[in-house]
């Protein structure tokens, strides 16, 4: 009996969820469709939702008239650089604990991820006053420098686990078939970890992308990522609604399409691994 | 080429200690297989002899030279793991000539010799396909491949059926045991299945704990059994072993007798009991007799002998096949 | 040997990693800590004395300090009972059979992947502003007065930010787990006679208690250290009402240039961190042994 009702279950479950679902999406939704309208339909009251003169000209000007490109630019230099380094610096870690375990090889990487929760305002100034007196501050370096000492315990974590699930025995059979180290890592190794470093690199450059406190407090004008762009519009200028939400939209696009493909990512990247 | 020979080769791990120190000679095209009970040793030798853990001490020689220091893939060993260890992302093909291509051989080889190691096993449709589109019974047999493939001096399987099921198991079997004939290469063969021991081995060592309890070829094993722990072993149903006075009436501390060998009767004999559990085979009948002083005893009949449970049955075991043992568990010869 | 070579080149291959870490670890702290014990700030030139623990004591005798205290505390707990308890309702939700229910995993998933600074904004200009937001627009709707949220609610409209933000997470990972929940329990609990309640508390919530503490831990840690939606929205105020530690802290260091005022502070905030981290593990952490 519980059975048969589940045709009109599964239709009464759906129409709530796509309810629920389209509410939390509306502050995106609305944004995105916000950057399509003119600045008098941005503030329109009542709003309009869909039936409004759709332009794209506050595109066109926050791309080419405003510092846009620069601060885009800019994220995409600290967030992709500070990855690759990061990994270049985890990978042979992750592999040396992976392959390699000792006795201490788990509490090296509990220290490791504990080296993440330590409140950022506890560094603060010294940081900031050795950017200042080294002149890091406001620039990529500084800032790619940063995201790659926060997030290097998280990419270690990430291709450890990853690491770990390619079985020992095959490359045992490696070591059998003959492939020194080297071979071995040429042939087997890598082909079968490059689907875990690729998601690593994905989770990464979202988190890099999005880190609002050292972006914020170490950029000015010259290496501010989107985050601090955005961030510069927080006091009103009177009409600019539309500009701000086009603005967004470009700033979030890249990720959130990252993100989507990245969900199972991100549960094993920020749960340490303690859920399944 | 293939002879083996292990000189006190003992292993330590973590402080324990799990094979104290074992003797041990293989001979040119044996087909070798240490048998034991989980946590015996059995897979460790076996990579001990592969290099993949070192030794803790002892030597180990392979075709007279001493290989325990030589990394695996010096000593000239190939090796079948339980899992068959494919590598997933290359085709068979390239699973198979893996090892010739870490050997730098040319591509005309390769090909020849992948090409002749598939057919031997009837892997040449498959040859372009992933482990991931196999069938167990392929991906065994690609596993196997690629260890001809190398013409080592012995083979290494590590409980190479147990993922397969019954069926398979007894077709892979005879066709591993058909490929020893074939190739005549030495074989050392890890299980803790005595059935596969006994039918494919020519000779059988039977570990416990790290130690060797004996060797020998499975038909002494069967009718000679040095101690308790191989008569227990060995041999499918398990003897019977039967301790007090039974035993000191023969001037052992322990006799064993086969349940092949304990001839049933409904009207007389030297033990009674009544019928329990009855397991008809079809070929055979195994009863389970509860037979009061003398414990349970297992009693192989013709599968045409009727008995119902709770009968009163009576045992007579073959006076030859008795076999006697010490306090210590040693046989009475 | 043929492994024992292989765990001296592993030191080595650690060693960048692990060295890198350490002196992240230390070096910043290290100075922290001295900065703390220093008259130091900025926009007064010259010597700076060794002047003990003064600009502690100025910062924990602060009223601001406590009221920042409460701040924090009130936005982590705020923020964890909205994400969870609607991350199991969502986790609960999502997890049975619909149509599309792939995208609506996706717009659920979202929130999470816009970056803080975006988010506040848009819920600072287009929903709480109580002249164009369409909170107000709601309000006239219903015919009641439009509340000017970041004004008289600012912290419950942080609150409200930081949550949409994290909502995504915690059901992200208990639907992960709820997913990891063998059909045949619940099929047992059945054939016991357990009705969708008995079965939701005694099978599918302990279950979850382990992706739950999870998401408890995690999400603390990031809590604490809330910023960029303060920043941007109330910039701490209006007064103190939305200063939690951490924008205390920042404001002392980057807005009044008080080095060693916000060293201290720094230095506080680190200890409180540690404190409920340990806290926190020993409560909490136990269902991570299971």
């Amino acid at each position: 009996m519980a059975r048969m009702a589940s045709r009109r279950r599964k239709l009464t479950f759906t129409v709530i969820a796509w309810i629920i679902a389209l509410l939390i999406f509306f502050p995106i939704l609305w944004t995105i469709l916000t950057s399509f309208k003119t600045e008098g339909d941005a503030v329109a009251v009542p709003p309009h939702f869909l039936f409004f003169h759709w332009t794209t000209e506050n595109y066109t000007e926050v791309w080419s008239r405003s510092s846009y490109l620069l601060h885009f630019w800019n994220s995409v230099v600290i967030s992709i650089g500070s990855t690759i380094i990061g990994l270049i610096i985890a990978i042979p870690a992750a592999w040396a604990m992976a392959f390699s375990p000792t006795k201490r090889t788990k509490d090296v990487l509990m220290w490791m991820l504990s080296t993440k929760m330590m409140p950022a305002v506890g560094v603060l100034v010294p940081i900031y006053l050795i950017f200042k007196n080294t002149g890091l501050l406001d620039t990529r370096t500084g800032l790619v420098i940063i995201m790659t000492l926060i997030n290097l315990p998280i990419i270690v974590w990430m291709l450890f686990t990853y690491f770990k699930e390619i079985p020992n025995d095959i490359l045992e059979a490696a070591r059998m078939d003959g492939a020194t180290l080297g071979k071995e890592i040429l042939y087997i190794l890598t082909p079968m970890a490059v689907p875990g470093i690729a998601s690593t690199l994905l989770l990464n450059i979202i988190l890099a992308w999005n880190e609002a406190f050292w972006t914020l407090n170490l950029t000015a004008s010259n290496a501010g990522p989107l985050t601090a762009f955005i961030a510069s519009f927080s006091a009103p200028e009177g009409l600019f609604y539309a500009k701000l939400s086009a603005a967004s939209t470009m700033a979030i696009a890249p990720i959130l399409v990252m993100g989507w493909f990245s969900q199972k990512q991100l549960v094993r990247g920020l749960t340490f691994g303690a859920v399944k | 080429m293939g002879s083996i020979v292990l000189k006190n080769v003992s292993k330590v791990f973590g402080g324990h200690q799990v094979i104290p120190g074992i003797d041990l000679s293989i001979d040119e095209g044996e087909f070798v297989v240490f048998v034991g009970p989980s946590g015996c040793g059995k897979s460790t030798l076996l990579r001990l002899i592969a290099g993949l853990e070192d030794v803790s001490g002892g030597e180990i020689l392979i075709d007279g030279r001493n290989a325990t220091e030589l990394p695996p893939a010096r000593r000239g060993l190939a090796m079948v793991f339980q899992s068959y260890a494919l590598y997933p992302h290359m085709t068979v093909r390239n699973n198979i000539g893996f090892p010739l291509k870490m050997a730098g051989e040319s591509k005309e080889t390769i090909d020849k010799k992948v090409g002749e190691a598939a057919r031997v096993l009837n892997l040449t449709n498959y040859l372009d396909r992933r482990p991931g589109q196999l069938s167990g019974g392929q991906r065994q047999r690609v596993a196997i491949g690629r260890a001809i493939v190398r013409q080592p001096s012995a083979f290494l399987f590590d409980e190479p059926l147990s993922n397969l099921d019954a069926a398979l198991r007894g077709t892979m079997r005879i066709e591993i045991s058909e490929l020893h004939q074939q190739l005549k290469t030495t074989m050392v063969y890890v299980t803790h299945d005595q059935v596969e021991a006994m039918t494919m081995a020519d000779k059988i060592v039977v570990l416990n704990i790290g130690r060797i309890e004996q060797v020998g070829s499975p038909l002494d094993l069967y009718r000679s059994p040095q101690n308790l722990f191989v008569a227990g072993f060995i041999g499918s149903p398990r003897m019977n072993l039967i301790t007090g006075e039974e035993a000191a009436k023969r001037q052992a501390a322990t006799i064993g007798v086969r349940p092949e060998h304990v001839v049933l009767s409904k009207s007389k004999g030297e033990w009674s009991g009544t019928v329990g559990v009855s397991e008809h085979l079809g070929s055979d009948t195994l009863l389970h007799v509860d037979a009061g002083k003398l414990g349970q005893i297992t009693v192989r009949a013709d599968g045409e002998f009727q008995v119902r449970h709770g009968e009163r049955v009576y045992m007579t075991p073959d006076p030859q096949r008795i076999h006697r043992f010490d306090a210590e568990g040693q046989a009475i010869r | 040997m043929a492994t024992l070579h292989t765990r001296a080149s592993a030191r080595l291959m650690m060693s960048p990693a692990v060295i890198l870490l350490l002196i992240w670890m230390i070096v910043p702290l290290v100075l922290t800590i001295y900065y703390s014990f220093l008259d130091y700030n900025l926009l007064t030139p010259g010597a700076h004395n060794f002047i003990g623990f003064t600009n502690y004591r100025f910062f924990l005798t602060d009223p601001t300090f406590l009221i920042s205290i409460w701040n924090t505390l009130l936005l982590v707990l705020g923020v964890l009972l909205i994400t969870i308890i609607g991350g199991i309702a969502l986790a609960l939700l999502i997890d049975q059979p619909m149509h599309g229910q792939g995208i609506v995993r996706i717009l659920v998933i979202a929130p999470f992947f816009v970056m803080p600074t975006v988010s506040a904004l848009v819920w600072k200009n287009m929903f709480m502003n109580p002249v164009n937001g369409l909170f107000a627009w709601l309000a006239h709707l219903f015919g009641l007065q439009p509340i000017d949220w970041l004004a008289q609610v600012p912290l419950l409209s942080i609150i409200i930010i930081v949550a949409w933000g994290w909502l995504p997470f915690a059901t992200l990972i208990i639907l992960t787990a709820l997913q990891s929940l063998d059909e045949e329990q619940k099929e047992a609990a059945e054939m016991d006679g357990a009705g969708i309640v008995s079965q939701f508390i005694y099978i599918t919530l302990p279950h979850l208690a382990r992706a739950i503490t999870v998401v408890i831990l995690i999400e603390t840690i990031f809590l604490l250290s809330i910023f960029a939606e303060i920043l941007v929205t109330t910039n701490g105020g209006p007064g103190t009402a939305t200063t939690n530690l951490t924008y205390l802290v920042y404001s002392q260091a980057l807005l009044q240039f008080d080095v060693g005022g916000a060293s201290a502070g720094g230095i506080v905030a680190v200890i409180l961190a540690n404190i409920v981290a340990l806290f926190l593990l020993r409560v909490v952490g136990k269902n991570l042994e299971a």
